[in-house]
């Protein structure tokens, strides 16, 4: 992506001489910051020039020119495309870069994800421990120097696999069949291990009150199995009888390496793996990918192709908004009818996504420059019948049983309020942060395929509580069900893949960051090319990661119960939040 | 009436029993004949569906449609005498393309001059490492790998498939994949009446 | 799987008495009422969890087969559908949950991933399976396996249920108990308390 056209006019030279210079690497963009300058520079962007939302922090380990760069993406909240600027160090321990987190808040969990993967230490950080791993685990796994013990080769496609591919399981190569290894020397009956501690000691300022009475304050873990269904996340929380003083999530029980096999895989073969980070939205991951790597690849997808994307990416919208909101009424205690309505009429979309793409939920159905295959017969009539008819009196069916049900709106007005300065502290996204009064919507903001084509609205509620984010979803799906129809109306025929389909893609050396509205939140994907078929970087900036960022803020001072609605209408999906 | 307390409540509930009542209705309007046939398995998963939304597995299954993608077989075409030629030459690229690098091919050699020969000595596919993507069935040049409907695979133990265990007719593939085969089929018979005569 | 014979009584079993079906009417009694109302541990983990919830709703119910009730505390359950990957961090707490389930208990390891690392089999923090730590009786490959695979396997531990005979059952012999499985560790890397002297051992390599 080259710098865009308003930026260049931005004199940010001028304003500090010699302390940023442009990134002339090819095919890539923004500016380099000098470690030093670092504060100060963020400070302005935000007072100054009116950047005041930190989108994405990421780390890559340039290993054979000995550095390590945190790059930072901000965006304007009143739309444009954003800035890129980066900080370069050498690549010598201790590595230390200052914490923007007094100045952008949102930065917290991600720079920790840069401490625990990267072993980036951010001085300044209120809280810098490992994220995804625990205490105690030996190394820094996303440096490039890092393998873990069943490594094969640097990149896939393998060598043992073909021609002389004999079936060698990879336990059998391992000496405890597992894809585990120990320090040489090590002894584990010689040493207890506690990797809890840090996180309890980080908990325990807030555990003695102060005023008079002797009381303790106790700390309670929620999860990691807990039966609501968003599934293994734990929060530590301390309580003072049912009011929450403070929590702490704790994540890294799904985390599957994403990243670290995306870099591993060719561009072609990330695809599917796209698929299982927002398990829900599958369509929506497969397009954030394909809009970064056709960045890079300078390939304009197809007109019929363009359509189809939007036609799949509404409908993975209304899927996923359909199964929020039959999880947040079945953890507001609604149990499980308003769950089963939901989940019907997402079965019938299910259908017709296992028509087209072949599974209901993993479709690896985009490629580079289109979709991988036209829709069969008999499939444009069926999604005409569902967006035409059915969904819009379904979705007043269960906006009529739910919305003015008593029950959720003492439940949900005035419960778990976020403010909207707050939302775009802690770089909150997607409805979450429409529910709280700002309208960003990278649709809007940013347009990417062809949604400036489409008519439809960007919902925004004020109060940022949790009845307004259930109501900013049943409106988001309207408005899908509104872009669906006219896409349907106006798709043309044509071709479905600009390319011939091959499965080694070059692409040309550069870095893009391709990011869509998703379900969620804004959901990008910024990857690094070197020419090679394999990536050198590719981080997945996810949204219910960052979300959940201002999960501990909200919740100081309400009462247990109501933690878990919050919980619910923040809309994680731990396949995101994990990676 | 607009400021009864519960109101909200009364509606929810009226959308309930409405509910309720048309799993008897619609029961009633098809006179008994709405399960256990493809009609009626048809008709609930239709836009006009109301009432009992099950579809009562093991005894009505819901017909998997023809892009359905679960594990991958290997196509053999019928011989005249019976014999199965498996349409794999181990070119390799499934095993290429894979994304967790789940096929293991070995190709063979002819053992008096030690060149490769188009089979595969050994091909295995480990369904526990399989993701169901379909990458091999879309980039096999030879239409010789596709991806099967068969999801009843459960088992007592784990799930690596050989050759034997992974071949399936053609005739077998033509059956659940009925306009992809034709396709196909009619492309590689254009391209081999476009080549001139080769010694097999 | 055969792992560490987790699953074996502790006396040999000869092999003309191990093809003998159990006839008793009072083994079909019993089956039958254990097998017609399975509890499954509210447990997913990740992608495999959604299917199993949509198996668990309106279309593919499996109220039908009785196991409608997902009960959220292992006190109270029969069956751990482990639906999702394994990793290494949450690894310590599946076995915990295992250890509290009252006998008799089953396990379906639903999914690639929890058969047998999945497509993230590579990764450092994935456990190549749960059945490395748990004995697991259904294996149910997909990724994800569709509801209607997932009740597949949910029948086929109906029928390993019917088929296991009073005489031979785990839970009423005496003896030690042989199903508590010591929770592993987390150090540097996951520590299995089983293979504590193949780790003293095996470093000397």
């Amino acid at each position: 992506m080259n710098t865009p056209a308003h930026v260049q006019s931005l004199d940010l030279s001028a304003r500090f001489p010699g302390a940023i210079h442009p990134d002339t690497r090819p095919g890539y963009s923004g500016w380099l910051v000098e470690n030093a300058n670092l504060l100060e520079y963020a400070i302005a962007l935000r007072d100054e020039f009116g950047y005041d939302y930190l989108s994405s922090i990421t780390a890559v380990d340039y290993l054979p020119e000995g550095k390590m760069e945190v790059v930072y993406h901000v965006y304007k909240t009143t739309g444009g495309a954003g800035l890129v600027f980066k900080v370069q160090v050498p690549r010598v321990d201790p590595i230390e870069v200052p914490s923007l987190v007094s100045i952008y808040p949102g930065a917290e969990l991600q720079e920790r994800e840069a401490w625990d993967l990267f072993g980036i230490k951010f001085t300044g950080h209120p809280d810098l421990r490992r994220i995804f791993m625990w205490e105690g685990f030996a190394g820094h796994p996303m440096r490039k120097d890092w393998h873990e013990p069943y490594f094969e080769e640097e990149g896939k496609p393998f060598k043992s696999r073909w021609p002389e591919g004999q079936l060698v399981m990879a336990e059998s190569k391992n000496l405890y069949a597992d894809n585990i290894a120990y320090p040489h020397g090590f002894n584990p009956a010689s040493q207890t291990f506690d990797s809890e501690k840090a996180l309890y000691d980080s908990l325990q300022i807030y555990q003695k009150e102060e005023i008079g009475l002797d009381t303790d304050h106790i700390i309670v873990n929620m999860g990691p199995q807990h039966p609501s269904t968003h599934g293994v996340f734990r929060v530590a929380v301390v309580l003072d009888g049912e009011q929450i003083v403070n929590l702490k999530p704790v994540m890294g029980y799904l985390h599957r390496n994403h990243e670290k096999i995306g870099e591993r895989n060719t561009f072609i073969m990330n695809m599917p793996y796209t698929d299982r980070l927002d398990y829900l939205a599958s369509m929506s991951n497969n397009f954030g990918y394909a809009l970064a790597i056709e960045k890079l690849m300078n390939v304009k997808p197809t007109e019929r192709s363009e359509y189809i994307r939007i036609i799949m990416a509404e409908m993975t919208r209304i899927s996923n908004h359909l199964f929020l909101i039959g999880t947040l009424l079945n953890d507001l205690g609604a149990y499980f009818t308003p769950m089963l309505y939901a989940l019907e009429e997402r079965e019938l979309i299910l259908d017709i996504f296992e028509a087209v793409a072949g599974s209901r939920m993993m479709c690896n159905y985009f490629r580079f420059g289109g979709v991988a295959r036209d829709f069969p017969e008999g499939v444009l009539q069926k999604i005409k019948d569902l967006f035409f008819e059915r969904f819009p009196r379904k979705i007043e069916e269960i906006d009529r049983f739910l919305s003015e049900n008593e029950i959720i709106r003492s439940r949900g007005i005035g419960q778990g309020v976020l403010t909207a300065e707050d939302a775009i502290k802690y770089s909150a996204a997607g409805p979450f942060l429409r529910a709280s009064g700002i309208p960003y919507d990278v649709r809007r903001a940013e347009p990417y395929s062809i949604y400036d084509r489409f008519e439809f609205d960007v919902v925004v509620r004020s109060n940022g509580d949790i009845y307004d984010r259930l109501m900013v979803r049943f409106d988001e799906i309207r408005q899908s069900i509104r872009i669906i129809q006219q896409a349907v109306k106006g798709l043309p025929d044509g071709p479905v893949m600009a390319l011939k389909p091959m499965y080694q893609v070059r692409v040309p050396p550069g870095e893009a960051y391709g990011r869509v509205e998703g379900p969620k939140g804004e959901l990008g994907f910024y990857v690094i090319s070197n020419g090679k078929p394999n990536p050198w970087r590719y981080h997945v900036r996810a949204p219910s990661f960052i979300n959940l960022t201002s999960f501990g803020p909200i919740c100081i001072g309400q009462k247990v119960a109501d933690l878990v609605g919050v919980l619910g209408s923040i809309d994680i999906v731990l396949g995101e939040v994990d990676r | 009436m607009s400021d009864m307390y519960g109101k909200g409540i009364l509606k929810g509930l009226g959308v309930s029993l409405k509910r309720f009542m048309e799993t008897y209705l619609d029961d009633l309007v098809w006179l008994g004949r709405r399960y256990n046939n493809d009609k009626g398995i048809a008709h609930r998963s239709d836009k006009d569906g109301r009432g009992i939304f099950t579809v009562q597995y093991p005894e009505e299954k819901i017909p998997v449609p023809e892009e359905f993608r679960f594990v991958p077989f290997l196509v053999y075409d019928e011989g005249p005498n019976g014999e199965k030629n498996l349409r794999c030459t181990s070119c390799g690229i499934c095993a290429k393309v894979c994304p967790p690098q789940c096929i293991w091919i070995v190709r063979s050699t002819d053992p008096v001059t030690g060149r490769p020969i188009p089979d595969p000595a050994q091909f295995y596919i480990d369904a526990d490492i399989c993701m169901n993507c379909g990458l091999c069935a879309e980039f096999c040049p030879f239409d010789a790998i596709k991806m099967d409907h068969n999801y009843e695979l459960s088992s007592f133990k784990r799930n690596v498939y050989d050759e034997a265990g992974l071949s399936k007719s053609a005739a077998y593939y033509s059956a659940i994949r009925p306009a992809n085969a034709k396709r196909e089929d009619s492309a590689r018979s254009a391209k081999a009446a476009s080549r001139p005569a080769q010694v097999e | 799987m055969e792992q560490n014979g987790l699953n074996s009584p502790e006396y040999e079993i000869p092999p003309e008495l191990k093809a003998q079906v159990a006839i008793t009417s009072l083994d079909k009694i019993y089956n039958w009422g254990r097998s017609a109302s399975v509890w499954p541990l509210m447990f997913g983990l990740a992608c495999c969890a959604i299917e199993m919830i949509c198996a668990a709703a309106s279309r593919y119910d499996i109220a039908r087969f009785g196991m409608e009730i997902m009960r959220p505390s292992p006190r109270q359950s029969d069956l751990m559908i482990v639906s999702g990957t394994v990793t290494k961090k949450m690894i310590p707490v599946i076995v915990r949950l295992y250890n509290q389930m009252p006998e008799p208990k089953y396990v379906l390891s639903m999914g690639a991933c929890a058969s047998g690392g999945g497509p993230f089999k590579e990764g450092y923090n994935v456990v190549s399976g749960v059945d490395k730590f748990i004995p697991v009786d259904v294996y149910v490959p997909g990724c994800p396996p569709t509801p209607q695979a997932l009740l597949n396997g949910l029948m086929k531990v109906q029928e390993k249920i019917r088929g296991e005979p009073i005489k031979t059952a785990r839970w009423y012999k005496k003896g030690p108990d042989l199903a508590e499985i010591p929770v592993p560790m987390l150090g540097p890397d996951l520590i299995d308390p089983r293979k504590i002297t193949l780790i003293q051992n095996g470093d000397k390599n």
